[in-house]
This record gives C-alpha cells, structure tokens and sequence, in this order.
C-alpha cells in the first residue's frame, strides 16, 4: 500500500483522455480531453446538459466512462478507484447527509466511512465551528434550512481533507454571509487541487488555473491555461448553440 | 499515498448504528410490521374461520404472517440511502461497498427478532392450546430470519434502483424465498402439532434452512458490490 | 452468427425433430400401463432437462459478463433464459397433460419434479419486469446478471426443498429410466433429447443475430440522423462494428 518513491512537486492530478460518457444512447460528453497539476483548479463552463455533473461524476469514481481513460491522482479509473477514494471531496447538488440525523451525527457517520481516528469529532467540530454551525450540532437535518444543510455539506466534504475537491456550484444556496463564512473553506489551499463548475465566469476565471468549456452536445469548446481565456469566450458557451443543425 | 481504510467490520457497524439510530428516532418500519402482522392474524382468523390452529395450518399461518411483514421492511431498506445518498456517500469512501450489505442484513434481522418477540406471544394468544412448540420454533425461525435478511438485502438495493421499486422486491423475493418457507413450514408443522411437540425431519429441515442461508450469503457477498456501482 | 451456418443449424434442428417424432410415433413401443399418452415422456423430458440446463448457461454467462463487464455475455444470459422461460411454458403444458393422462387431473403436488420446475418457473419470470424497470442500460445488464446468478444457484436448493417436502414419494412413472428403459425407448429418447437441444441452440443463435442487427440497424439509423453532431475520433467504431463493413 505504500509509495517508497517521493511524489514530484508538481506532479498531474488529473487527465482525461478522449473520454466519453453516454446514458444508453444519448452521448452527455463527447471527447473531453484534459490535464492538471497538483495543487491547481480547474473551472469548468458550460450550460445545463452540457455534461458538467457527468464529468465530475467520473472524476469522483461515481460514474464509469463510457470511453477513454481518466487518471485522478495518479490512479487510472475505473480500475483503480479503490486507491483514490478516502482522497476526494466531492460537493455535489445532493448534500449526501441523512435527514434524520442531526449534524454531528451525520459528520460522526462519514468520519467512520473514511476511518477517521477519534471518529473525526475535533476534526467535525472545528469545521462547525468555521461554517457557523457550532450552536446547531444537535439539529436534525430534516429541521434546517437550506443554507444550513448546505453549509453541513461542506463539512461533510471536507471532514477527511481531501486532496482534490470536486465542487459543483459550491456556494448555491447560501446568503452574502454564508458565501463568506464558508468560501474561504473551499477556496485554494497548499496541495489541494480543485475542479469547480459554476456559472459565475468572472469567479471561475479569478479562481481558476485552467478554464474547460464544454458545448451544450458534450464536446469541448475549448480547455486552456486562465490567462489564454477572456470572459466573453467564456460566456459564449452558455449562448452559443453548438452544432448548429 | 492511500489514506488508512475502514475494515468491512466497521464500516458495516457504522451503518449498522445509524440505521438502527434512525429507526429508533422515526419509528418507520418496525412498528408497521408489528401492527402488520397482528392484523393478519385476523385475518387469518376469518379466512380460516378457525378460532384455534395447528399443525401445518398453525406453521403456515405463523410463517406466512412473517414472510409478508418482512417484505414491508425489506421495501424500506434501501430507500434512504438512495434517495439520501447513501449510496453514493459510500463509493466515495475508501469503505468495502459489502459493508452495506452485511450492515443491511443485519438490520433486517434485528428488525424481525423484534418483531417475532412481539408476534409469537400473540399468536400463541390467538391461535394455540399449548406453547410447548414454540422454544424449539426458535431456531427455525432465527435460520428463516437469516434466508428473509440475507435476500432481502440482496434483492432490495436492485428493486430500490428501479422503476417500479415497490413491486421488483415481492415479485423476485416470493418464489425466491419458497425453499426457506418449504423448510421452515416442514420444522414448524410438526413443532405445533396437535397431539404434542414432534422432531420429525427437523434435523433436515435445519440443514436445508442453513444452507440456504449460507448459499445466498456467499451470492451477497460475491454479487453486491455490482449492485451499487455506476 | 452467419446466415448460412445458421441455416444449417436449422435445417439439422428440423431434421433431428422430425426423426424424433417419427420414432416416438411408428417405432418406440407403447408403455404397458399407461398406453400411447406415456409417449409425451419424450417431449416432457427433455424440454424439462435442456429448460434448466437453459437457465444454468445464463447464469454462468452472467458471472462472465460481471467479470468482464462486455455486454455480449449479458445478451446471451438474457437469449438463453428467455428461450428457457419459452421452453418452460412447454414442460408445464406437457406435464399437465401427462398428469391429466395418468392421475386424471391437470396438476396434482406429489410430483416433486414437476412442482420444483414450477416454482423455478415462476422465478424466471420475474427476470423480465426486473430488466424493463431498469432504465439504464449497462445497469440493467449487472442487475439481470445478478438475478441469473442468484436464480441459478437457487435451482438446486429448490429441488432439494421439495424433493425433501414429499414424505411420501409417489410412484415415479419414468422411474424406470434407471432401471430397464427398453432399448427402443431409449433410442428414441435420446434422438428427442438432441433434437430439442438444438432447437434450443438455433432459438438462441436466431435471437443473438436477431438482437445484434437491431442494434446495429438503429446505431446506423442515428448515425444518418446526426453524423454532424458526432465526433470524429471513435466514430467509425461505433458505426460500423466488426463484420459489418461489407455490403
């Protein structure tokens, strides 16, 4: 299980190789080709149906390709999935938490899933403690608010620190005060590499070393360092109506 | 750089406690089965028209009576953890995914234990003269709980994933469960018979009900992780 | 499969069929107790023994498609259970006509062999509303391989049950099988027995075909619909699978 050889600085955290996903007969990403380095973030653009979920589906080990090879960590998915899992926060448009248990109870279920020592609860409570929720510990699910499951969520993610974070609209249902409290969370961090689908493209392109614009069919419009990206090519993937028929 | 991994143990103890947690908080499945099952009697009785049972009749009515109340947990089982994520939470950890099928099984068969310490007092209530074949019911009904948890678990993650999630369960998990019923009905027929307790074939019957168990249990071990990829 | 050695295959299916039944007709004897109507031994048995036989070659091509995930092996899980299921409905037919025959009624309980193949009967059944409520397709495939596996390991365990279920066995009509089946009859058994084997062979080679040209009609038939949507690179695979490029 151990690597005797030292990881290279800046090694590749991410490589996608012509890969394609399809549900049954509708291809939702067609040919996506990519590269990052450990330690960047990758933003990801494009309108609703354009494949994003897919992708970062396939980049959390949820979701097999349909064709090509991935390469997340170093590890070559799907076969070696079992070796990133335990590294990667995915954060989602489902929070992932049951509704019947109450915070630190859900925090205490995933620190066992990723065998946490102690059962994750300093770590659980200093990460309440950051995104607000510290007074709220022993709240149901079912009785929070939105903002508040979505802050839970974002403990959850990042309960096990992982190593790449795979966030899909991060900061959706939070309020000015919540996107403060919990964007630093999220943000850059030394060997945490980030893939980050959002629509706000003058975010993305502040947040992001690389830019991958996806085409409403699933191809890629285009996928380049940020500075080679400006935000009106950025934008052109949400009005453009690709392959035009 | 693998992170440590949870063992199959504990991951399966973790879900274990939570399913637990939440039933006891929520009170969603046993105490249907309980309220299930005492209607059934009843229902039973008027069918029937019998006031007192036994023999085959008494077996069938017992063993029938659990096998349908089992169904109503086994519908559930699954459900949270699709339509809460579950399932998705434990492919991200670094967790053996047959975890959730051994901590399933096992919640199933907690869920009918309690249900049978509820339901035999009130069948023999209802229904029998004596008691007497009701000690020697236990082991035949722990084997049984085993065959009803084990395909329970294994069939109800599918029929959960489908279309038509109420229906896929009871349509596979009937005819599937036919053998176990067979040998738990063959056991339990003489156990209640009217003129006293009798052993015949029980050591069969015990043998058929454990390998039963131990066949689908290997299936569930080998088969479910295929169940819950993507 | 190709057309010509399918053709062959049926006409060999035909031939062999029709010599079975020339034999049970004009050259197996008539059985002592129960006359002419004991003849339909020959089409009952075998149909029972290559249905289940069905049933376990879907189950091991089930384990080869979870092992290899190549969907190939799950359409011929599903080929080989769906022409059993077929071939089931015969041998629940025939047994019914047999019991009819002998005990006077169309189903009676003390025929373990019979009541056994009903309840694996009704099992499979249940393989078809599992497959179509399940959308996906790679998902269904797993989900059906399961089902095929798990059903089949439960064709020995089910007639283990019943058979230990019947305290009293009843006396076997083809119990002489064993013991001193008559040359005749055992020669126009077996001529039976290979002709329905390889009716079920040529059932599930016509439904392989069958499947794999639909499936390649409607991935042509898209491609004509939206060539320019597709990419180029991997295309020409998806099109055009071996064995199609010609004609």
């Amino acid at each position: 299980m151990s690597d005797p050889a030292p990881e290279p600085a800046d090694a590749t955290a991410l490589r996608a190789d012509g890969l394609s996903h399809a549900y049954g007969d509708r291809w939702v990403l067609r040919d996506v080709s990519l590269g990052l380095d450990e330690g960047q973030t990758l933003a990801v653009l494009g309108s609703n149906g354009a494949g994003k979920s897919t992708l970062l589906r396939i980049l959390a080990t949820l979701l097999r390709p349909t064709e090509g090879g991935v390469e997340v960590l170093g590890c070559e998915l799907p076969r070696e999935a079992w070796k990133v899992r335990g590294r990667i926060g995915l954060l989602g448009h489902q929070p992932l938490l049951y509704r019947d248990l109450d915070a630190r109870e859900n925090l205490h279920f995933h620190a066992r899933l990723f065998a946490l020592p102690g059962g994750g609860e300093e770590r659980a409570a200093e990460l309440l403690e950051r995104v607000g929720l510290s007074h709220r510990a022993s709240t149901r699910v079912d009785e929070m608010s939105a903002g508040m499951i979505r802050r839970l969520a974002v403990c959850r993610a990042l309960l096990h620190e992982p190593d790449l974070l795979i966030l899909d609209e991060p900061l959706a249902n939070l309020d000015p005060a919540g996107v403060e409290e919990v964007a630093p969370l999220l943000g850059p961090a030394p060997g945490r590499t980030r893939v980050l689908v959002t629509h706000d493209v003058d975010a993305a392109l502040a947040e992001a070393d690389r830019v991958l614009g996806l085409e409403r069919d699933g191809r890629v419009a285009f996928a380049l360092p940020v500075g080679e990206v400006d935000a009106e090519r950025a934008r052109r993937v949400y009005s453009e109506r690709a392959g035009a028929r | 750089m693998t992170r440590p991994s949870p063992s199959t143990a504990a991951v399966a103890r973790a879900i274990l406690a939570k399913d637990l947690r939440v039933e006891l908080r929520t009170l969603q499945s046993v105490p249907a089965m309980l309220l299930f099952a005492t209607t059934v009697f009843v229902i039973f009785r008027f069918g029937l028209d019998r006031t007192r049972l036994d023999g085959g009749l008494a077996a069938g009515v017992l063993l029938v009576t659990i096998l349908f109340a089992a169904l109503l947990a086994i519908n559930r089982i699954f459900v949270a953890e699709r339509e809460q994520g579950g399932f998705e939470a434990i492919r991200l950890a670094p967790a053996d995914a047959t975890a959730l099928f051994f901590a399933k099984a096992a919640a199933l068969l907690v869920y009918l234990a309690v249900l049978e310490l509820f339901a035999l007092p009130v069948f023999w209530l209802f229904f029998l003269d004596s008691g007497a074949g009701l000690a020697p019911l236990v082991p035949v009904l722990l084997l049984l709980d085993i065959a009803l948890a084990v395909t329970g678990a294994l069939i109800s993650p599918m029929a959960t994933n489908s279309r038509a999630r109420d229906l896929i369960g009871p349509l596979i998990l009937l005819p599937l469960l036919i053998p176990a019923m067979i040998a738990a009905a063959g056991a339990g027929q003489h156990l209640l018979a009217a003129g006293g307790v009798s052993y015949e074939q029980f050591g069969t019957w015990l043998a058929v009900l454990g390998l039963y168990d131990l066949v689908f249990l290997l299936i569930g071990w080998a088969a479910f992780d295929f169940l819950i990829e993507d | 499969m190709k057309s010509s050695s399918l053709r062959t295959l049926a006409l060999l299916t035909a031939l062999l069929v029709g010599a079975g039944f020339a034999l049970v007709f004009f050259y197996a004897p008539n059985d002592a107790d129960q006359g002419f109507i004991q003849k339909i031994f020959y089409l009952h048995v075998p149909l029972a023994i290559v249905a289940l036989a069905g049933f376990v070659v879907g189950g091991i091509h089930a384990i080869r498609h979870l092992r290899s995930g190549d969907p190939v092996h799950d359409a011929r899980s599903y080929v080989s259970i769906h022409a059993s299921v077929i071939f089931g409905v015969a041998v629940l037919v025939t047994g019914a006509i047999w019991a009819k025959a002998s005990w006077g009624k169309w189903w009676v309980w003390d025929e373990p062999t019979l009541v056994s193949f009903l309840i694996v009967f009704l099992l499979y059944c249940t393989y078809y509303p599992l497959r179509y409520a399940i959308e996906d397709r790679e998902r269904q495939a797993r989900y059906a391989s399961v089902f095929a596996i798990t059903a089949g390991a439960f064709v020995p365990l089910n007639f283990m049950a019943v058979r230990a279920a019947q305290s009293l066995v009843h006396p076997r009509t083809f119990g002489t099988v064993d013991g001193g089946l008559p040359g005749d009859m055992w020669l126009t058994f077996l001529v039976c027995f290979a002709g329905i084997t390889l009716l079920w062979v040529t059932l599930v080679s016509f439904e392989l075909t069958a499947k794999r040209t639909r499936g390649q009609l409607s991935r042509l038939r898209r491609a004509l619909d939206d060539d320019d949507r597709l990419p180029d690179t991997g295309v020409a695979g998806r099109i055009a699978p071996s064995g199609v490029s010609g004609r």
